[in-house]
């Protein structure tokens, strides 16, 4: 369908913004393996500093690229699904505080004035300037779920009685999460961190702080990844050559999550102070209850794709698995979403491994996280979302894809290195390699008293991996920024592949409908995260000075 | 409504859940494996030192700060029992003895403790594994466990 200009170039500038960021941050994704591997036992590099690199690294692949392609890939399923564009004031003012938020968070953190990393976890202190873009970009962010709900609304009154479209189903349960973990975190940073930040306040509750971010910090991980469920679900069957298995377990998947998505985040603080043994037990039951959905997600996927390659001509009972448009060039979404569902299986288990109460003594916040999440967020995350940027792109402006068939092995090259990094983050992590550390300056230098030769096997091998990953990122930003230098050469509009459902199965009002679930959302978060409150508020001690991370002394 | 293989097939997840779910409460509790304790905050907790209780049985309390721990080298004897109270002076940092298994935040404003025996000789390095500012990778400690045996 046709899309107006004003909300085409919205669209356009919400992928071009951050893919061109992102170029940062692949280059300190590199940089980092370069450093802990120990080939360089510097400080800084090229003027960047590692921990300096490391805020970009995680706040632009993390926080900027998602949010920005959450935004702009939900206007493209609203405006197509229900046929109705989302108001042009709203989308402008959601673009305009999210591009500038973004833009005075970009100035603290390369001014080197926010070497916080992207938890930002106080008494370590950041310019001002990076709390007020963060809070821009995310209140940015809220404005089109409003609009959306509106949109969404009027859609209802004309269309009583059918199945709302799954896409719009992932999108609108995507941003009633991301809205209710976001408050956590806007309270954290508007009325804890801000005033503490400009001098106002003296002190700052630290594990407080910890909880309201973590409250926000698990959810966001759903924020990243329901984008990618959306079109596992709408679209892989379609572009596979088959049907979506069963589309309500696709509604139940996603309503899972808009449940468990939150009440959650007390699993990144197994090892903090201040909350007591059982809050951390209901959320170890919780993490496991959240495997469900995507449980149910890996078994239907399979089972579409299975249908998927028996109508392609497929025998046996694996052959299907041979008969999946891997490397065709024309159906190039294919790979960017087969390559992050193969690493998902193992982002997927090491998940139930971190989350695993006492066994996360053994990983926590060591190299074994960031091996873990990297087969996550890297994963099926971050291929669906390039491979999504690219798809709209080409849609929105006309353009043919540039060098199609170095874009169809993108996807299966990161997908490599991502397997050989993570393979050498989580080997590390197993002997103990803390994550977030300069390695290469004590740990990874021959010549330092702090020497530590079992961990290099496990860094040469995330070193190789990073490698294989940047030439990876390098060519597909050859094939981004080839396409929008392109031609125009056929209709600009909006199409999305939109897979039919095998079974044809009822309208069952409970899965058509959000306000049961949000009142059970409701009440979970109240039983997961009242008593953590109320021990953090009972034994924690004084509030903390802000400390720069430049120097042992409290100051602004 | 429901088919019937569909039913089976949900029951039959519904035994696994709940054996995987009693297996991991029957090992927490057999083994004795558990997150840090939670103990109210105490102004005590925050002076580093170490106690002896008995030949075997010692109290460390560690503050970490930036860039080092406080004490920076806990000697004890095979087979001892510590108890270590960790905290903050300053910004987070971790606190991660890797092949004891004890892995603990240290917070400014709230207290960890964990127990655990020291059954080998050796040298067990304490790592910061918190980003904790420039001089984060400079950040360890060790347990040295030497006595009885010398060397």
């Amino acid at each position: 369908m046709k899309v107006s200009r004003s909300l085409k170039n919205v669209i356009l500038i919400e992928l071009f913004v951050p893919i061109t960021l992102l170029i940062l941050g692949i280059y300190h994704g590199l940089m980092q393996t370069v450093y802990r591997a120990g080939v360089i036992h510097q400080s800084s590099a090229v003027k960047l500093d590692y921990y300096q690199g490391l805020t970009l690294h995680g706040v632009i692949n993390a926080v900027v690229l998602t949010t920005f392609f959450a935004v702009a890939f939900g206007h493209a399923t609203i405006t197509y699904y229900l046929k109705k564009e989302p108001n042009k004031k709203a989308t402008w003012t959601s673009l305009i505080l999210m591009v500038t938020g973004t833009l005075l968070a970009a100035y603290a953190m390369l001014a080197g004035k926010a070497s916080v990393l992207y938890t930002f976890y106080p008494p370590l202190k950041a310019h001002p300037l990076f709390y007020i873009g963060t809070a821009m970009l995310i209140v940015g962010s809220w404005v089109p779920l409003f609009d959306w709900l509106n949109v969404y609304r009027q859609w209802k009154r004309e269309n009583p009685h059918t199945k709302i479209p799954l896409a719009v189903l992932g999108t609108l349960v995507n941003f009633i999460i991301w809205f209710t973990c976001t408050l956590a975190v806007a309270y954290e940073v508007l009325v804890l961190l801000l005033p503490w930040a400009l001098g106002f306040k003296a002190t700052v509750n630290v594990t407080l702080a910890r909880t309201l971010f973590w409250f926000f910090g698990h959810a966001l991980v759903y924020f990243w990844l329901l984008p990618a469920y959306i079109m596992f679900y709408t679209m892989l069957p379609k572009i596979a050559g088959g049907k979506l298995y069963s589309d309500n377990a696709g509604r139940i998947a996603l309503f899972l999550f808009l449940l468990l998505s939150v009440p959650v985040g007390v699993h990144h603080q197994f090892s903090d102070p201040n909350i007591s043994q059982s809050s951390k037990w209901v959320s170890t039951i919780l993490t496991f209850g959240v495997a469900v959905p995507s449980f149910i997600t890996a078994f239907t996927l399979a089972a579409s794709l299975e249908y998927a390659g028996k109508k392609n001509g497929a025998k046996g009972l694996f052959g299907w698995m041979g008969k999946l448009p891997y490397l065709d060039h024309n159906k190039y979404m294919f790979g960017y979403m087969i390559a992050g569902l193969i690493l998902f299986i193992f982002g997927g288990l090491t998940g139930i491994v971190n989350s695993s109460y006492a066994l996360n003594n053994v990983v926590h916040n060591t190299s074994w996280l960031p091996g873990h999440f990297h087969m996550t967020v890297a994963g099926p995350v971050f291929l669906a979302m390039i491979g999504m940027s690219l798809y709209l792109l080409s849609a929105l402006t006309g353009k043919k894809i540039f060098l199609p068939k170095l874009n169809v092995v993108v996807p299966y090259l990161w997908m490599i290195g991502v397997l050989i990094f993570s393979a050498g983050l989580m080997y590390g992590g197993l002997m103990g390699e803390p994550r977030r550390t300069n390695l290469g300056m004590t740990y990874l230098n021959p010549n330092h008293e702090l020497y530590h030769p079992q961990w290099v096997p496990s860094t040469l091998l995330a070193l190789a991996g990073g490698i294989i990953m940047f030439a990876a990122g390098m060519c597909y930003f050859i094939v981004f920024f080839g396409t929008i230098f392109k031609k125009k050469t056929q209709e600009a509009e909006v199409y999305l592949p939109d897979s039919e459902s095998y079974h044809d199965e009822k309208y069952i009002p409970l899965f058509n409908s959000f306000k049961p679930w949000i009142i059970m959302m409701v009440i979970i978060i109240i039983i997961a995260y009242v008593p953590t409150i109320l021990d953090v508020l009972r034994l924690g001690g004084p509030g903390a000075p802000p400390h720069l991370p430049s120097s042992p002394t409290p100051g602004l | 409504m429901l088919d019937k293989y569909e039913g089976k097939a949900i029951g039959i997840t519904a035994i696994i859940i709940m054996v995987f779910l009693f297996s991991l409460l029957y090992v927490t509790g057999k083994q004795k494996t558990d997150v840090v304790e939670c103990v109210p905050y105490d102004k005590t907790y925050t002076t580093p030192r170490i106690n002896q209780i008995d030949s075997t049985t010692y109290q460390v309390f560690a503050v970490a700060k930036m860039w080092n721990f406080e004490p920076s080298q806990i000697y004890v004897p095979v087979g001892a029992e510590v108890d270590f109270f960790v905290t903050s002076g300053d910004v987070v940092h971790g606190f991660n003895i890797a092949e004891k298994n004890v892995n603990m935040m240290a917070v400014y404003g709230g207290i960890n403790k964990t127990t655990v025996k020291f059954t080998e000789p050796g040298i067990y390095k304490i790592t910061c594994h918190e980003y904790c500012g420039v001089g984060h990778q400079n950040m360890q400690a060790e347990v040295i466990v030497n006595y009885p045996n010398n060397y």
